[in-house]
């Protein structure tokens, strides 16, 4: 079985920050690290390689600072990991991204799962995965807490929505996105992380995809932040004093003036 | 050079004649599921165009790419589900009405299912102009595939210049498919939407778990597609009469493309248990419980308020409470009128789940715990000793009424 893992390396969230002079993201001197629901990604791509065999590959298009996430998910185990970085990739909306994904997973040809993370903890849209399910093609289930089964061509797994599950029939090859009640991701092991830090990490830029060069990057993004800015902090609240007695009167009363209770 | 900026194939159309695959000079196009598929080597000459007998080929010129002139109206997607219209469309009726007054743009909308006739007319309450209505078997269910490409053929042919989803699962699954084949923008997750001078549409949404609010718009491909956040925006009233027009439009089953196959279907709730995203009130616990017996307290507290439970991450991966109740970053986004957080801390990624809640409760030991930053009301207090009392006196309250 041929799988596909697609990570994103993003800023670790507690670093947020924005300037207030230039009014855009403070990245400098912030860590870095493989997007946490991408975690859960990786781990389904290596345990579907250990129950079924074949291969996995993990795939991030990015600046070439991605390529220590690609590390990291060599020590963790899969086989092959690929970079996706140019210039023209740079101001990716999740179209863009799609399309450059879909580009290079055609250029690998082979695969029957692709795999991606529910959605990025920096852009928090949950697009990517079902956008480039349609680029390549193919059909996709998001959503996915347990892969019951693959035989043959055919996937089964088992999909949360809003307030219900589904068990799912997909032919292979489909697209997953994945959540974290599929599995508990695993540390890297000392002898992974040695390894990791030999093995080759393929660099493909536009020139290798092929593809249309106006569908890349900013240029092939129909969206464009016109602002970003930090939201209305909350007003500061009131602490309720005296004994437990008194502040769940002190409570409950607001909360009648309220109309909540 | 061509202005040609997309080509693209309505499969509905398309009868796998394979016309195409011969006129194409840079040999890019195959059978796809008996349809032809359009390769990303396409280079946009546009010779296929001509050849298909059926029209099922359509290409997009530049001229067309600032079609604000062509496109126009907005279009809601009512999702439903056992026939039951989910909240968020009656807000974005509301917020479609706004902008489709302030535009001079009709209001439509569009409800697949099997038997939703009934609820389709119950939208002309809500001021809609016109509604789409495919009616079927079919369609009981929901699924990514034919789902979407019915609201791609849609909007091919009606062409409106704003798209709204609710930013459900459901929303959310589908509306990438869409904004992918059309090759337009989708904002995910919107909680503003308004209009520039040029009549273009601006989407406020939170980035990085709610730490920053970014506006983004989609200048010169259409229809600007978004999915919103429920209960941000009002919700549309009620009125006795408004005139319509009701559309059933009708399709060929067998033509529409389906690959995945729903084998059974579980409620995630039990019976008369509220669901976190809508409940007004959600009661959450976390690690300051001590164990997995305080969720008892907690749902206590929840029934005498009418409200659902909620959990932090940690006593979710303890195993105390299963993880649909989980609020936060990697849980749900949840926005009641009153949330009340016992015992726990307030880690970044729980509020990015539960920060824009009306009013915040906080009851915790520690006088230091971040929780108490974006509280409105907060008790340092053992929770053991609070809370009970809070349950006694709401009781009271309630034998008084």
């Amino acid at each position: 079985m041929e799988i596909i893992v697609c990570i994103k390396q993003v800023p670790a969230i507690t670093e947020v920050r924005i300037d207030p002079e230039t009014n855009t993201l403070v990245r400098e001197g912030v860590e870095a690290a493989i997007n946490p629901f991408d975690m859960y990604a990786l781990e389904e791509g290596i345990r579907l390689r250990e129950r079924y065999g074949g291969w996995t590959t993990v795939m991030s298009m990015g600046p070439s600072q991605a390529e220590s996430a690609l590390r990291e998910a060599l020590a963790l185990g899969v086989d092959h990991a690929i970079l996706l970085s140019d210039k023209a990739f740079a101001g990716a909306d999740t179209l863009a991204t799609a399309y450059t994904l879909a580009c290079g997973i055609r250029k690998i040809g082979v695969y029957d799962i692709v795999i991606c993370g529910l959605k990025t903890t920096d852009g928090d849209t949950g697009q990517v995965g079902p956008g480039l399910a349609e680029e390549l093609g193919m059909p996709h289930v998001s959503y996915v807490r347990r892969i019951i089964d693959i035989t043959g061509k055919t996937l089964l797994v088992e999909r949360s929505l809003e307030d219900y599950y589904e068990e799912i029939e997909a032919p292979l090859p489909s697209l997953i996105t994945v959540t974290k009640e599929i599995n508990e991701p695993r540390l890297p092991s000392f002898k992974g992380k040695m390894a990791a830090r030999k093995a080759p990490i393929e660099v493909w830029n536009s020139n290798d995809l092929g593809g249309v060069l106006d569908r890349f990057g900013i240029r092939g993004s129909p969206t464009q932040v016109m602002k970003v800015f930090n939201p209305q902090p909350r007003l500061k609240g009131e602490l309720l004093q005296g004994n437990p007695k008194s502040q769940a009167d002190q409570l409950v009363k607001r909360l009648v003036e309220k109309r909540l209770a | 050079m061509s202005n040609i900026i997309n080509i693209r194939v309505t499969t509905e159309k398309c009868s796998g004649c394979g016309l195409c695959i011969k006129s194409c000079p840079f040999n890019c196009i195959a059978l796809v599921d008996g349809v032809a598929f359009i390769q990303e080597s396409c280079r946009l000459c546009g010779a296929c165009v001509s050849v298909c007998e059926r029209e099922a080929i359509v290409s997009e010129s530049k001229n067309e790419k600032t079609g604000t002139i062509k496109y126009s109206g907005i279009l809601i997607f009512v999702e439903q589900r056992k026939n039951v219209i989910a909240p968020v469309v009656f807000e974005l009726i509301d917020k479609g009405r706004e902008l489709a007054d302030r535009l001079g743009e009709k209001l439509e909308c569009v409800i697949l299912g099997k038997d939703v006739k009934q609820q389709a007319e119950e939208l002309f309450h809500y001021r809609v102009d016109r509604i789409h209505v495919y009616d079927s078997p079919f369609l009981e269910e929901f699924r990514d595939d034919p789902y979407s490409e019915l609201l791609v053929c849609l909007i091919q042919e009606i062409k409106p210049s704003i798209f709204l989803l609710g930013a459900t699962s459901e929303g959310r699954s589908i509306a990438p498919r869409i904004a992918t084949r059309l090759r337009t923008g989708l904002t995910a997750d919107c909680t503003g939407l308004e209009t520039d001078s040029e009549g273009n549409l601006l989407q406020t949404r939170p980035a990085f778990g709610g730490n920053i609010m970014a506006t983004i718009e989609c200048r010169n491909t259409r229809p600007q597609i978004a999915t919103v956040r429920y209960k941000v925006m009002k919700k549309a009233e009620r009125v006795s009469a408004y005139k319509g027009e009701l559309v059933c439009r009708d399709f060929d089953e067998k033509s529409i493309r389906n690959r995945t196959w729903v084998k059974k279907v579980a409620e995630a709730q039990g019976k008369g248990e509220a669901s976190l995203t809508e409940a007004n009130i959600i009661v959450s616990g976390g690690k300051g419980l001590g164990n997995p017996e305080g969720f008892k307290l907690v749902k206590e507290l929840a029934d005498v308020l009418g409200g659902a439970v909620g959990a932090s991450r940690i006593t979710v991966d303890e195993g105390w409470i299963p993880y649909p109740h989980q609020v936060g970053l990697s849980g749900r986004t949840v926005r009641p009128k009153l949330y009340i957080a016992c015992g726990i801390s307030g880690s970044v990624q729980h509020l990015a789940g539960m920060q824009t809640s009306d009013i915040v409760v906080a009851i915790n030991k520690d006088p230091s715990a971040p929780i108490f930053r974006i509280a409105d009301y907060g008790i340092v207090g053992d929770l053991y000793e609070v809370i009970p009392e809070i349950i006694k006196l709401v009781r009271e309250l309630k034998e008084q009424k």
